[in-house]
């Protein structure tokens, strides 16, 4: 069969809803996009540690300590998910590594901004891991079979996080003036850069069309961002705090909350690697890295006087 | 260096590799330890499913990965690691050939036969 039949027949098993295995004949670019894709979401989900596990040792009690360290040890949960299905494409994990510790690899945006009180925890369980919660919704359809088994797992650990942020957020505006206050300051901070998690509108979105038809994606960055919208905008009047958008309004004909528009200079200045804290994300990532190579030693040292003294023993 | 990077069951393609790699590098830097895949069996009497994979430098060390990566919520009793290069699986896209021995075998299913009524009622 040649390269254009295979592609046709390809296009018509996702037209179908199948699902694509690791072994099943893809595209190149097929292949190559998804390796793009979810190695961005691996790193995401790595970086994603940092500016939460940044509170862990000042967390204001002991169920919120061993909440957010719960929290903490499933990102990197998800990162391995998300690492070992990369790899189900051929993708070496040392590569995808390496890529990322070298500053060659893209990451979620939103993990390049700061994380300066307690009340950024509780927002970013709510907002950041809400919109989390709706892209990996739709990925947990995708059409590759292990990037969307890692994502069915995820989402089933994903909700637990938004609720403990969610049970936070509503705790703290119910609390005393000051609470009040750091926990409006945390949503005015958090809220437009957790919009700019979506990526850009659909017309400047170069990949969408070829994700969607390839069934990796079924909704585009703007109509999930505009679920995020909704169901965001009714819980924050729920525990009645303000949305920072004076755009924001109600359309009683499409059922839409309809808001202002985002700062797309802010977005790209932050994906190109001038947010706040991408320089400091990035420090923070290679030290782990290099301070946990102790442990990787130790791990290969163990195993290897364990096989010496089974060959001894035999 | 110390462990080669393994071909997973998956990258059946010898090219592959090749074409993945932006560097052209002739020496593996890979040090991630071999891959194990992970199997969990979610309760007792269950039968154990595919979950996943990770790195480990052995055996006892895999488990112990297993447990943390693919049981944080009592997912599974039970855990199977096995080396992902000792694993062979059929290809997708013989599906059709590779199982078609059954195809002409309806006689293998209940539906194939019919029975009096009487006896359907009594069992």
């Amino acid at each position: 069969m040649d390269e254009e039949s295979k592609k046709e027949k390809f296009q018509e098993r996702i037209d179908n809803g199948e699902t694509i295995e690791p072994k099943d004949w893809m595209p190149e670019r097929y292949r190559k996009q998804l390796i793009r894709m979810m190695s961005q979401h691996a790193h995401s989900e790595v970086v994603g540690m940092l500016p939460e596990g940044n509170w862990i040792t000042r967390a204001p009690s002991l169920r919120r300590k061993m909440i957010l360290l719960s929290k903490v040890q499933d990102e990197a949960g998800h990162g391995l998910y998300l690492y070992s299905a990369t790899e189900t494409l051929g993708a070496s994990r040392q590569e995808v590594i390496d890529q990322l510790l070298e500053g060659k690899a893209k990451y979620s945006s939103i993990f390049n901004y700061p994380t300066l009180s307690w009340a950024d925890v509780a927002v970013i369980g709510w907002l950041v891991d809400g919109a989390a919660i709706i892209n990996q919704t739709m990925l947990a359809r995708s059409s590759y079979g292990p990037y969307s088994r890692a994502m069915v797992r995820i989402c089933k650990e994903e909700s637990f996080h938004k609720k403990q942020g969610y049970e936070m957020v509503a705790t703290m505006a119910d609390g005393t003036p000051e609470q009040q206050e750091m926990i409006q300051d945390a949503v005015d901070r958090w809220w437009w850069p957790t919009l700019m998690m979506f990526g850009p509108h659909d017309d400047d979105s170069p990949n969408s069309a070829e994700l969607i038809k390839w069934g990796v994606k079924s909704k585009t960055n703007d109509e999930l961002r505009q679920s995020f919208v909704d169901r965001h905008v009714s819980e924050a009047h729920e525990v009645g705090l303000e949305i920072p958008d004076e755009d924001l309004e109600y359309n009683e004909e499409t059922g839409h909350w309809e808001f202002g528009e985002i700062d797309w200079d802010e977005f790209w200045n932050v994906v190109k690697g001038n947010g706040p804290m991408n320089k400091e994300r990035m420090k923070s990532r290679r030290e782990a890295h290099e301070n946990g190579k102790w442990v990787r030693e130790a791990a290969e040292e163990y195993a290897r006087k364990k096989r010496l003294a089974k060959e001894k023993a035999s | 260096m110390r462990y080669p990077s393994r071909s997973r069951l998956s990258t059946h393609d010898p090219n592959l590799k090749e074409n993945m790699s932006e560097k052209n590098d002739t020496e593996s830097k890979d040090t991630q330890w071999p891959l194990w895949e992970v199997f969990t069996q979610p309760r007792d009497g269950k039968p154990h499913e595919h979950a996943g994979s990770l790195h480990a430098p052995d055996a006892e060390m895999a488990l112990e990965n297993a447990r943390d990566v693919y049981a944080r919520r009592k997912e599974a009793v039970n855990i199977w690691v096995v080396p992902s290069d000792q694993i062979v699986a059929s290809k997708g896209e013989d599906a059709g050939p590779f199982f078609d021995p059954a195809d002409d075998k309806p006689y293998r299913h209940p539906q194939f036969y019919s029975v009096p009524r009487a006896s359907k009622r009594r069992s």
